[in-house]
């Protein structure tokens, strides 16, 4: 069997052994429900509060604050459904007005597109060639009428990191502005889905300036089916779910203790600094040497985004000429795990909507080749995608009528 | 998601390459939509004087679906009749495989066409 080498950590992690070792007595030994008065009740109630805390504390907000859900695309249905249709009983009849990007996921995509079908006005804000939107580009869209403002922290592709904290900052000012003018239209609420961004970002909610956030474990070491949303006290919210009471109604559902524990965990491992410091220093060496490799031993190669401000766990390509399934696949059978933004490996014809956002051609875009790493990725991981590489890009060259 | 036969025609395309002194070559998709294929093909007639397939290579730009589809084609059109060959339709071609996924059908479409558009180019050739 090959060794297998796995450099998708964008698309999900492996648990880290601390996280696992949390989470097992809550399988078999201490299985009850949080919500049950029993001793059971109590012990699971006591780990769910405890999990409550370490999130609240990586994010620097009160544990009231933090609601568990089944992963990010919930937190993100959550936080821009339940924020606007709470508005919406509040303004009858007036105008409502979204912010968001052409390059999120899609867990805040489609919610957007559904609002549209629900009469809210959308407004889809277009990053430029580096994969970054300014300050200034979003001022520019700002109604009187926008209430909320959806803008990714991390683009899961390209690896960019948004400013996030400087968007923060306007949508203070611009509050500030409506509070003190006569008409006292409603204030603007920001969300971000900061799920690609916990591994290597400042996710203080205070710096940030945001009023939502939303945050999966698996990205971070932990477990699947697991996520959380960070909903500031005060901030409108209808629920989208409706169920047992638990969370305050807020999200209701019996509570995935097991996960929340390994979310809690997994949660707890990043919030010391200086580990958290000294990992990234070491994936971004390993980052900076494969694209350094890459771009030295294979011709006709794209950087896809800018390199400046970008996470140090994301390398993205396009190799002209090559198809980027076929990479894959090629790869795969190398026992080598990447990903790619071409069609044919998206279920639909297009090619990825993120690569189509900063400009790149769909020609292009077919080759693309995203590779991510994460704090157990070694030095011999990377040797063994730099080997396998050249030739197979080499091989799908020799293959194709265009020369 | 793609059957053990595809994994193999991707792994290990037969008849991948070019025929110098093709007697008919064709070329079907654009860069746009992602898949490029080519298929050159040589001629011979039996004693019949009926039009065999006596080689035929494809080269191929696109997805594993796209390279598999062309290395099957060439492999069942080898050896045919011309005008029988003519006959293998996108749904003979995703059969033969064991099945594609829905999405990837489109592909199989390519090496019907391509197949399709380098026997025009042989006949064109040929009535000249």
């Amino acid at each position: 069997m090959t060794k297998k080498i796995y450099l998708d950590n964008a698309a999900s992690t492996q648990v880290d052994p601390e996280v696992l070792k949390a989470m097992l007595p809550y399988f078999s030994e201490e299985y009850g429900n949080a919500s049950s008065l029993h001793y059971a009740g109590l012990d699971n109630r006591v780990a769910v509060d405890r999990a409550q805390a370490q999130v609240a504390g990586f994010l620097g907000c009160d544990k009231a604050e933090i609601y568990f859900t089944s992963g990010a695309t919930e937190s993100d249905n959550m936080a821009i459904l339940g924020v606007i249709e709470a508005i919406k009983n509040k303004v009858q009849n007036q105008k409502i007005h979204v912010i968001t990007t052409k390059y999120e996921h899609d867990a805040v995509l489609e919610p957007c597109r559904e609002l549209e079908k629900r009469g809210v006005d959308v407004t889809y804000l277009s990053p430029d060639s580096a994969g970054l939107i300014t300050v200034s580009q979003l001022e520019a869209v700002i109604k009187p009428e926008t209430v909320l403002v959806s803008i990714m922290y991390v683009n899961n592709e390209i690896g960019t990191v948004l400013p996030i904290a400087e968007f923060g900052e306007l949508i203070a000012k611009v509050n500030q502005k409506r509070k003190n003018s006569s008409a006292k239209p409603a204030k603007i609420y920001f969300h971000t889905d900061a799920t690609q961004a916990l591994n290597a970002c400042d996710c203080q909610v205070n710096k940030l300036g945001v009023d939502l956030l939303s945050l999966s474990g698996h990205k971070i070491h932990g477990p699947k089916g697991l996520g959380a949303l960070y909903l500031k006290k005060g901030t409108p919210f209808k629920p989208i779910m409706f169920g047992g009471h638990q969370q305050a109604n807020i999200r209701p559902g019996t509570y995935n203790v097991t996960g929340i524990v390994g979310l809690g965990k997994a949660i707890e491992l990043l919030s010391d600094k200086d580990k958290k410091a000294e990992a990234n220093k070491k994936i971004k060496e390993l980052r900076d040497y494969l694209v350094s490799e890459v771009t030295k031993k294979i011709s006709g190669v794209l950087i896809t985004g800018g390199m400046e401000k970008r996470i140090p766990a994301s390398a993205s390509f396009i190799f002209t000429g090559a198809e980027g399934e076929s990479l894959i696949l090629m790869l795969s059978e190398k026992g080598l795990a990447v990903s790619t933004g071409s069609a044919c490996s998206s279920g639909s014809l297009d090619p990825s909507h993120v690569l189509l956002a900063i400009g790149i051609k769909p020609e292009e875009a077919h080759g693309s080749l995203r590779v991510t790493l994460s704090r157990f990725t070694t030095q011999a991981d990377i040797d063994a995608f730099l080997k396998e590489i050249g030739p197979i890009v080499s091989k799908l060259r020799a293959m194709s009528p265009i020369k | 998601m793609y059957t053990e036969k595809v994994l193999d025609h991707f792994h290990h395309p037969r008849n991948q390459g070019v025929i110098e002194d093709a007697d008919g070559v064709g070329q079907v998709g654009n860069p746009v939509c992602g898949d490029i294929m080519k298929i050159y093909l040589k001629i011979k007639k039996d004693q019949a004087g009926q039009e065999i397939i006596d080689d035929i290579k494809f080269e191929t730009l696109g997805c594993g679906a796209a390279i598999a589809t062309s290395s099957i084609l060439t492999e069942m059109a080898k050896g045919q009749l011309l005008v029988e060959a003519l006959k293998i339709g996108k749904l003979d071609i995703a059969k033969e495989l064991g099945g594609l996924p829905a999405p990837k059908l489109h592909c199989s479409i390519l090496a019907h066409e391509g197949l399709a558009a380098a026997a025009k180019d042989y006949y064109e050739q040929a009535a000249k």
